[in-house]
């Protein structure tokens, strides 16, 4: 993993130095909450409904167990003892107060963590895929790449006051894991015919309000001119990106708005002045940087542990989660493995201290001291020995780290809705509790196998419903109760697709149900061994809605004394939420 | 006052704004060291050049090109900013500098605070207007924020990869000497 030089830290130092003086300035009253504003954000502080959230960057996801170490004791010292994974492989913390941020900056400062750019209207946080490095269909290993990104990114000063916010992921094997086609710029580093490394650039992709799957802006931009390149992509959003409307101020608009023709032909004669010049990279750097993540010292070992099968066989639990959770690694004898934070009843992505702490015991011990953060909330050791398996899976599940279900419906995307957030119209993380209680069922899950659910709660869309073979949005009515929108047929990877809405919205109560029709339709017409998106691929939306609407939903609404108060889910903190 | 190549220093410039009476035509441009308006340079060009020093500012939605046969002509280009979330006179100085070779001096006015300052001196302004109801001693510290710097811009031609030796992982440095 990427270990910072001394320039590195400096920048960072300096940082934290700079940060601490604008809030000493803030305190004191000489900036005013409207000028302290993209400052704060631009180092990733919300104002939310209780307190202020920090989110607090992790490069491409990747971690160290020291590194999760901190994270666990900032949880303790300065939170409520918990942390939230989110879906772009940062994490956030809910409960700060703004002047304990400077401290907190220092004390991620000392273990090489930031919290630059995580929010405001920049270059955010580079993503890439959660296997990177280890999963069998690689071409190129990303993650040299998004390191020279994120420094290039870091402070550029003609980009730091963007339309709107800008989001790069980044990946690097046959199967997108990144979700590159749902960013504002998606790169896939690959090879072309020659064996040489380049890029393919889609740009224009994002969700929100507009989803829109991003364009091919070229199809292979050799390894040397990538900054460059994404430079000019920048400098024309820069100038002429909309800002009259945040609305309509993703570059998405833009490039919709010119084409994607006259969009490249604007970013290419601007590239024209840039390209071979200083911003070139070149070898040296990208094999410097690529020492940090070359190989680990792996064993020879050889796959297939009787032991596993016997195990396997003795324990249904275990061989759901092999079956679920533990993936095919590059090396033999070695495999991935996926902690769910996602235990049907619990808030995805959330995980306690205490948790953090084994988490990062479980890395050191089994996985060479490093963890992924992965764009479904969860969290991936991925260098564990096969023969350590049946170990680490009861360690982990007494932590109840070892739900059999990613990818699976109770792996819900959700984001953190009315409990934390000023702009949603429906809450999200009690949803998909009340969901996941429901399909807890292993066997049934199972057998439903491979599907995606994501929550938002509101057309933001930060529980990237759009991409979710079901999608559930917050939407707002009249008499202000909660109603939610689903969709259906959205779907990442490869083949993403924007789902469409079914129809009417829905009560709380009645979206279980709804989407125990969706999946009772699936099961009637299911082809063998065919999964839920490409049912809904094969035989459309009409046979979905029409179960869904045909008989009348026949949950009752409870009626609370007062349904304007709604107690967050496990943090007993009664509020008033405004948009009830 | 005004700061000018790192200290503040005395400004006898005035930045002329039209108001809503006014026309880039009919608008008289008073005698004196003027910044005037894109549009008014463009309407009044052949008065105003005969002028010993003309200033010219563009506004964020302008297009530096519009300057580009004009470019020596200007003892000072100023670029706005109408609320310093506006990014675009960022790009604006880069072109200025980088692609139409403007030499002189380049003033950031409008909204400008402290906390920009390091960003907007990288991108080739090397004069900062800022803003009079705050601190300028105070703000002269936004210059100095940051001591090292990854990327190129216009005040620094190569990256930080190509200035200096840069470590790379002790361990498989040693494995491969
Ligand atoms: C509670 C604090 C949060 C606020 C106020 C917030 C606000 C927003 C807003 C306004 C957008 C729409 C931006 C646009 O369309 O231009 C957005 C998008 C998004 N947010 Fe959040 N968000 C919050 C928390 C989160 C969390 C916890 C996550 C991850 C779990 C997240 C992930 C995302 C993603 C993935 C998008 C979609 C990106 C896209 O449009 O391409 N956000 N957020
Ligand atoms: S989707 Fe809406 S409700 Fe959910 S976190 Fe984003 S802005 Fe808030």
């Amino acid at each position: 993993m990427y270990r910072y030089d001394e320039y590195d830290q400096q920048i960072v130092d300096e940082r934290v130095k700079q940060y601490r003086d604008q809030v000493q300035r803030r305190l004191s009253g000489e900036l005013t909450e409207e000028e302290f504003l993209p400052l704060r954000l631009q180092n990733g502080l919300y104002m939310q409904i209780h307190a202020y959230m920090l989110r607090i960057a992790v490069p491409y996801g990747l971690i160290s167990s020291k590194q999760m170490r901190m994270f666990a004791h900032i949880a303790r010292k300065y939170d409520r003892g918990y942390g939230h994974f989110t879906t772009r492989q940062n994490i956030q913390f809910n409960w700060l107060k703004l002047e304990d941020t400077p401290d907190i900056l220092a004390d991620l400062a000392s273990v090489e963590m930031h919290a630059i750019q995580t929010s405001g209207n920049c270059v955010r946080n580079i993503t890439s895929d959660e296997f990177a490095g280890v999963a069998q269909d690689e071409v190129v290993d990303p993650r040299p790449y998004a390191e020279i990104l994120r420094q290039w990114s870091t402070f550029h000063p003609e980009f730091a006051y963007l339309p709107r916010k800008f989001k790069i992921a980044i990946s690097g094997g046959k199967e997108d894991r990144a979700a590159v086609y749902a960013h504002d710029i998606g790169l896939s580093v690959t090879k072309n015919a020659q064996g040489e490394i380049g890029f393919r650039v889609l740009v224009g992709g994002g969700l929100g309000r507009t989803p829109i799957i991003g364009s091919e802006i070229c199809e292979f931009v050799p390894w040397q001119h990538i900054l460059t390149y994404v430079e000019s992509i920048l400098r024309i959003y820069n100038q002429y990106g909309r800002r009259d409307n945040k609305y309509k101020a993703r570059i998405k608009i833009l490039v919709k708005a010119l084409g994607i023709d006259e969009f490249k032909r604007q970013v290419e004669a601007d590239w024209a002045d840039l390209k071979d010049g200083p911003g070139t990279l070149t070898s040296e750097e990208v094999n410097r940087v690529a020492t940090f993540f070359t190989d680990p010292a792996y064993e020879k070992l050889t796959d297939h542990d009787s032991q596993l099968n016997e195990f396997k066989a003795d324990s249904r639990s275990f061989s759901n989660w092999m079956l679920r959770n533990v993936k095919a690694h590059r090396v033999p004898g070695y495999a991935i493995v996926v902690l769910s934070l996602k235990k049907p009843g619990s808030v995805p992505g959330d995980a306690t201290a205490e948790q953090m702490e084994v988490i990062a015991d479980l890395a050191d011990r089994y996985s060479l001291g490093e963890l992924r953060i992965t764009h479904k909330q969860n969290l991936v050791l991925a260098d564990v020995r096969q023969k350590d398996l049946i170990r680490l899976w009861q360690e982990a599940t007494a932590q109840e780290l070892t739900a059999p279900n990613i990818g699976l419906l109770t792996d819900i995307i959700s984001c953190p809705g009315a409990e934390f957030c000023t702009l949603a119209n429906a809450r999200s993380i009690p949803l998909a509790q009340l969901i996941a209680e429901r399909f807890e069922d292993w066997d049934f899950q199972h057998d439903i196998g491979e599907i995606s659910l994501n929550i938002s709660g509101c057309v933001n869309a930060c529980g990237q419903h759009h991409i979710g073979n079901i999608g559930i949005t917050g939407v707002e009515k009249k008499d202000h109760d909660e109603w939610y929108q689903v969709s259906l047929g959205g779907a990442e990877g490869n083949l993403s697709s924007i789902g469409k809405i079914i129809g009417p919205s829905f009560t709380f109560n009645q979206v279980p149900e709804v989407i125990d029709r969706l999946l009772q339709v699936y099961l009637r017409e299911r082809l063998e061994a065919e999964s839920f998106i490409d049912t809904v691929r094969r035989i459309g939306h009409a046979p979905f809605k029409e179960h869904v609407y045909t008989t009348d939903f026949a949950v009752a609404e409870e009626e609370t004394a007062d349904k304007h108060v709604v107690a967050p889910a496990r943090y007993s903190v009664p509020y008033f939420s405004p948009r009830f | 006052m005004i700061i000018k190549n790192k200290t503040i220093v005395a400004d006898d410039w005035t930045v002329l704004r039209l108001n809503e009476q006014e026309s880039a035509e009919n608008v008289t441009v008073a005698e004196g060291k003027v910044i005037v308006p894109l549009q008014v340079w463009l309407q009044q060009r052949d008065a105003l050049q005969q002028r010993a020093e003309i200033g010219v500012w563009l506004a964020s939605a302008e297009r530096p090109e519009d300057l580009k046969g004009d470019i020596h002509k200007f003892s000072v280009i100023a670029v706005d900013f109408p609320k310093f979330s506006d990014g675009r006179g960022y790009s604006i100085a880069y072109n200025l500098r980088a692609r139409l070779g403007y030499a002189g001096e380049l003033r950031a006015i409008g909204d400008v605070l402290r906390d920009q300052l390091f960003y907007m001196q990288r991108v080739g302004f090397d004069a900062f207007a800022t803003r009079p109801d705050r601190n300028i001693e105070d703000a002269l510290k936004g210059l100095t924020d940051f001591s090292e710097v990854y990327q190129t811009s216009f005040d620094q031609k190569l990256p930080l990869f190509r200035r200096v030796q840069r470590k790379g992982n002790p361990v498989v440095d040693m494995a491969n000497e």
